[in-house]
């Protein structure tokens, strides 16, 4: 997954509507008539949410003859579950160092000059 | 989306925000506000922990007060240089810092972060919250973290845990 493609899913989960339709969809394939059923908007809106999840790679329709169920691609999410995890391993990584360095202040206080002279 | 596991009680979290341009890091440490409080903001001690450990780090101005200014870059070894700098809005000791973030390969791009100390009894919970100026460049930031990911690996992380434990 490239930037772009990570933008487009982020900007795609902004909106309210659409992250419930993702929601619903998580626990199965649905029909945009089935979709739009709970919300106080037209079908065309709803289908107009859907080619933006769709575009962003995280709904696929299915060509099941004339319904064409909404389809959640789950290993989108993976991949982005796997990008942010390494992000959070690389901040991981930061913390275990002041981990080390705030057990060693323990160990000499006095280590450091005082903030209000720091760098100056 | 966050991402979090079952792993010990100081593991760091993060949540990208779908709705806003944020990315928020919440860690906990074994030691009082005070003394994380100056871990932030004491340029001795910042240097011995921020920035990723495969480069060299050199600061050249740390004023951490209200109003101070700060400079520091990350060299590779071939000598490529990575530079950051900001102002610090309000440095509130033990408590909260605020402050300005560029990464001087994106000279447009500045962040708002601020950090929280929170008193656990003796223990502190640090909340980072990065407010960037787009979903573009918050993403772009996020991906950069895996680029780190990879190539520190997962040795380095083994390496750290045997080395703090």
């Amino acid at each position: 997954m490239n930037d772009d493609r990570l933008s487009r899913v982020f900007s795609a989960l902004a909106d309210p509507t659409r992250r419930d339709i993702v929601a619903r969809l998580a626990a199965g394939d649905a029909t945009v008539n089935t979709l739009a059923e709970p919300y106080d908007v037209t079908l065309q809106a709803v289908s107009k949410h859907l080619k933006v999840l769709e575009g962003a790679g995280l709904v696929r329709r299915t060509r099941d003859a004339q319904r064409r169920p909404c389809h959640l691609e789950a290993d989108v999410f993976d991949l982005m579950t796997k990008w942010i995890e390494r992000y959070r391993r690389a901040a991981e990584d930061r913390f275990r160092r002041l981990d080390a360095v705030l057990d060693q202040m323990d160990d000499s206080p006095a280590a450091g000059s005082r903030t209000e002279g720091a760098a100056s | 989306m966050r991402s979090t596991t079952t792993e010990p009680r100081n593991e760091t979290q993060i949540a990208a925000d779908p709705a806003l341009p944020t990315i928020v890091i919440t860690r906990e440490f074994d030691a009082p506000p005070e003394r994380v409080f100056r871990a932030f903001t004491e340029p001795d001690l910042v240097i011995q922990w921020l920035g990723p450990r495969r480069l060299t780090m050199r600061i050249e101005e740390y004023d951490a007060r209200n109003g101070g200014s700060y400079r520091y870059v990350h060299i590779e070894d071939d000598g490529t240089e990575y530079g950051f700098h900001g102002v610090f809005h309000e440095v509130r000791p033990t408590e909260r810092i605020v402050q300005t973030f560029t990464f001087e390969g994106v000279p447009d791009g500045v962040s708002l972060e601020t950090a929280t100390f929170e008193d656990l009894g003796g223990r502190t919970r640090v909340t980072i919250q990065s407010l960037v100026d787009s979903f573009e460049a918050r993403d772009a930031i996020v991906a950069s973290g895996m680029g780190d990911g990879v190539r520190e690996g997962y040795e380095r992380l083994d390496d750290l845990l045997s080395e703090n434990k």
